[in-house]
């Protein structure tokens, strides 16, 4: 009997892990707390049993983040003894930016992409894991698996290596970094069939509960903390919602929904008309804006 | 006009919203098959990939949204939706309404979950229709039957069996624009026939079809009675997955890395290109031969009867035989050989064309050795199947040439094992993937043509001298004072009672390399011969001086690797321009201000200054006596 799809793909990414472990002299895994960067903590912790994974694990915090998601990192870095380093830009107050007034591009600017790369090169990581998938969005569909970085961080799409079998050169220039993709073929079914099957603890906020909410624009937002800015005419309702993706919580649209466990969430999903990333307010504007964005460093 | 079969879509949403459960275990157990799509431009290969994403359900509604605007806005469709705009992803190509690159697309039906590489028609690309090529188990070669086959077609095609695969779909689209006529597929079918039969294609499917209307995609076309095959989404549900294929084959694994947690733990970890192992197997470790039995085949879901062809394992042994990174686990009375010269199928990827005699990385599964590759036996041109004479291999060109390594590969011919038998080709320079290629067999002239065994070795010929063998490799511009330093160099070497020789690069052109011009092929052919002598004069345990401007490091670092650690010593007799062109003993750097002379270094053909040399004399500085007693002080500490 043929391996399945997702055996398929657990080895493909467990071999491109052990091959930047291999090669590379200061690897890093990029730590959203995301159910994605779930499934590479997991796939991680799979490809180097019963060794810990070699690396430590990044997380950007935008200080905007959903408490939930925090206090998650917190417990999973606890229970699997992983080292979490957390990045932030700590000037944002005295900067002025906030998730508010700043406008989303310079938002994402300050609060994400800086900050990573600061990050990066601050600890001199030379090759960094992210959890990006080629379905997510048609840029995101040409880059390879192994995606090369400036020393300044910019993607060159016209200039990417040809990646034949699963043959990864990972052979740098000077003050060159590589971003690694594991889970390139995966998409988002993949993601929580896998999650389900091999029972990957998740963030709470992905199953629906009663949370406090406002509706603003068509977007479903969470007060999750004192901080959220109200305007004339917002409401405070208590609706049953979830998350399915997270980012910064005044940014981070939520859906409506009954499904409290693994199976609705799944079954909700097959029947969604809506993409994954349309909660996103980040991804709004011109429809090649994420090419941009990578160009100058996002993720 | 077809609609694409609603009914399938309606079945699943049904099954999905009453027994989400059951939906899942299916869809738990399916296979995997990758495809490529490749045509002409034009020929609908991302309308077709459009058309399978939308018909399969992997369009949501914003995406739908967008996509009704994109094509009202740039489409060309008129008011029609324009699949092929699902698909068209970077910037740039969507202005010039061509795709440029691979892009991996990923659709659901009932049985398969399926990754496209969608590649790229234009000639000039043939590199990423490569790539998406390696990794596909079955190819889709579009043709617009208005056109027939076309020059890009052949190209395709050959390049598809080249890469090895098996499963190969002609589809013939655009059968809307020609009134779905039968006579025209069956004239195109056969002209393909032809051509698969002169390349070595066995067997194919030909499918007439239309992207844009939908015809004998997921559904046979009403419009097309006469045709009775299978319609696209069925053929590519039912043909055999090829890492099933690799099962049956014996047992290889490419060591990746060694996990060793504590000392009570020792595994090698690897990927199974081939096979099946389970405990009690005996294996042999290559290239050293040695054999152990397997103690477990250990995963993270716990250790496993038996791991098979396409899993991520560690596999531990009886007792501690060395093992590392490079190394195979193979089954031990069936193991793959190892050699260091063979014929090899090339594809060149990079603009600078392929510098014959140049020393590239070689990397094959986790083996990276150094190689050099001799002048092609021929190019093949693809269009007429003619093999042409060649020098070398530019950008997109196919060429079989011979190489040679220089350690021993652990290897399979490409055509009974992909793992062991592809490897790609990287410039030592840039790090750029230049080539990739495949091994068609070892040439065993190693096997052929025997060392002559010697009973007085290197080591008793440096013995006699009382010394130790170096090759003092100065290399700096013209004018830096190499041959005066070197000169001096050997000069005290000699009242010290040891055993010299100088090489200089005007005597050695006048003599053993006078049939070589300055080309950069004859400029590398020129180094690897000095680099031979010196090392033969090594070998008779002499301290070798050379004085050439060896300007490239690629070329440094080959006579680095002809020879045993240590010995090679790389003098940087580093003198800046301004100051060696102001010296210009020779008066050449004038003539090459004045154009006279073309390639000069420094002037219009560039120096790459050694990064690590063993030794560094500074000329403005030092006088060159000064120099000399600085570099005898160095090499005898």
């Amino acid at each position: 009997m043929s391996l399945t799809h997702l055996q398929r793909l657990e080895a493909e990414a467990i071999h491109i892990m052990r091959e930047v472990v291999a090669e590379a002299s200061n690897p890093v895994m990029l730590y959203s707390v995301g159910k994605d960067s779930s499934v590479m903590l997991h796939l991680a912790r799979k490809a180097f049993y019963p060794s810990p994974p070699p690396f430590p694990f990044l997380h950007i915090a935008s200080g905007w983040d959903f408490q939930d998601l925090l206090a998650h990192r917190d417990r999973t870095a606890k229970e699997y003894g992983i080292e979490v380093i957390v990045a932030q830009n700590e000037k944002a107050d005295e900067q002025g930016i906030n998730p508010f007034d700043t406008g989303s591009a310079m938002y994402s600017q300050a609060q994400l992409t800086d900050p990573l790369k600061r990050a990066l090169t601050e600890h001199g990581f030379d090759a960094a894991f992210g959890g990006g998938r080629r379905d997510e969005e048609k840029a995101r569909a040409k880059e390879r698996i192994f995606s090369f970085r400036t020393a300044s961080h910019r993607w060159d799409p016209k200039n990417q290596r040809p990646e034949l079998w699963n043959i990864y050169n990972a052979k740098k220039n000077k003050g060159e970094s590589i971003r690694v993709f594991p889970i390139s073929n995966w998409t988002e079914l993949d993601i929580w069939q896998y999650i389900h099957l091999e029972k990957i603890d998740i963030v709470p906020l992905y199953f629906s509960a009663k949370r406090p909410t406002v509706e603003r624009d068509g977007l479903i937002l969470m007060v999750d903390d004192e901080r959220f800015r109200f305007e004339d005419g917002d409401k405070v309702v208590e609706r049953d919602i979830r998350f399915r993706t997270l980012g910064c919580y005044p940014l981070t649209g939520a859906v409506e929904s009954e499904a409290t466990d693994m199976t609705d969430i799944i079954q909700e999903m097959l029947l969604a008309t809506g993409s994954e990333r349309q909660g996103r307010a980040i991804d709004k504007g011109e429809s090649a804006s994420m090419e941009a964005k990578k160009q100058e460093g996002y993720f | 006009m077809t609609e694409s079969s609603p009914d399938t879509i309606y079945e699943t949403d049904a099954l999905i919203a009453e027994d989400i459960d059951a939906y899942l275990e299916t869809h738990q157990h399916k296979s995997m098959l990758r495809f490529i799509t490749c045509g002409s431009v034009d020929d609908g290969k991302s309308t077709l990939i459009g058309r399978l994403l939308y018909d399969s359900k992997m369009i949501f509604e914003d995406q739908l949204a967008a996509l009704e605007t994109d094509s009202k806005k740039v489409g060309t469709q008129g008011q029609d939706i324009d699949f092929a705009l699902l698909v068209d992803g970077l910037a740039a190509e969507r202005e010039q309404g061509i795709t440029i690159d691979v892009a991996y697309r990923f659709f659901t039906t009932e049985k398969r979950k399926f990754i496209v590489a969608d590649c790229p028609g234009h000639e000039q690309y043939t590199r990423n229709m490569v790539t998406g090529a390696s990794t596909a188990d079955l190819a889709v070669i579009l043709i617009d039957a208005r056109k027939g086959v076309l020059v890009q077609t052949r190209r395709h095609s050959f390049l598809c069996n080249l890469l090895g695969i098996k499963n190969i779909v002609l589809a013939v689209n655009k059968m809307d624009l020609v009134d779905y006529d039968q006579a025209t597929f069956d004239a195109i079918v056969a002209e393909y026939s032809a051509f698969a039969e002169e390349i070595g294609i066995e067997a194919f499917t030909a499918v007439p079809m239309s992207g844009l209307k939908g015809d004998n995609i997921t559904a046979p076309s009403d419009n097309m009675p006469w045709y009775d095959g299978p319609v696209l989404i069925d053929h590519l549900e039912t043909v055999p997955v090829r890492s099933a294929v690799n099962r049956d084959k014996p047992f290889r694994m490419p060591v990746q890395w060694v996990n060793r947690p504590n000392l009570d733990f020792r595994g090698f970890s690897g990927l199974i290109a081939s096979g099946t192992v389970k405990p009690g197997d005996e294996l042999r470790v290559l290239p050293s031969g040695k054999t152990s039995t397997v103690k477990s085949v250990v995963t993270f879901d716990g250790d496993l009867e038996e791991g098979v062809a396409g899993q991520a394992v560690t596999i531990c042994l009886d007792d501690e035989v060395d093992c590392s990174r490079g190394d195979v686990l193979a089954t031990a009375d069936n193991p793959p050989q190892s050699a260091d010269q063979f014929e090899a199928s090339i594809v060149w990827m990079d603009e600078d064309p392929l510098q014959v005699g140049r020393g590239y990385w070689l990397k094959l599964g986790t083996q990276m050795v150094s190689v050099t590759v001799q002048s092609p036996k021929y190019e093949i041109n693809v269009n007429t199947l003619e093999q042409l004479a060649a020098k070398t291999l530019e950008l997109n060109s196919i060429g079989v040439a011979e190489i040679t390594t220089d350690t021993a590969l652990t290897f399979e011919p490409y055509s009974e094992n992909r793992s062991l038998g592809g490897f790609i080709l990287i410039d030592k320079l840039t790090n750029r993937t230049v080539g990739a290629g495949m091994l068609n067999f070892s040439l065993r002239r190693a096997q052929n043509v025997h060392w002559q065994a010697v009973d007085i070795t290197r080591e008793a010929h440096a013995e006699k001298k009382n010394q130790k063998p170096l090759v003092l490799w100065f290399t700096g511009l013209s004018g830096s004072g190499k041959s005066t330093i070197a000169n001096e160099v050997e000069k005290r070497l000699h009242v010290m009672n040891r055993h010299t020789f100088l090489l200089d690069g005007d005597n050695v052109r006048h003599g053993l390399n006078k049939d070589l011009g300055f080309t950069e092929a004859d400029r590398i052919e020129n180094i690897r011969r000095i680099g031979e002598v010196a090392k033969l004069m090594a070998d008779a345990g002499l301290i070798v001086l050379t004085a050439f401007i060896s300007p490239f490091r690629a070329e440094r670092q080959m006579v680095r690797d002809m020879l045993p650690d240590g010995e090679f010593v790389e003098v940087f007799v580093d003198t800046p321009l301004e100051v060696a062109e102001e010296r210009d003993v020779k008066g050449l750097y004038k003539k090459a201000r004045s154009g006279e002379l073309k390639n000069f270094t420094g002037i219009d053909s560039p120096y790459e200054a050694p990064e690590a040399a063993e030794v560094r004399v500074n000329t403005v500085e030092m006088s060159a006596e000064e120099a000399a007693d600085y570099i005898i002080e160095q090499i005898l500490k």
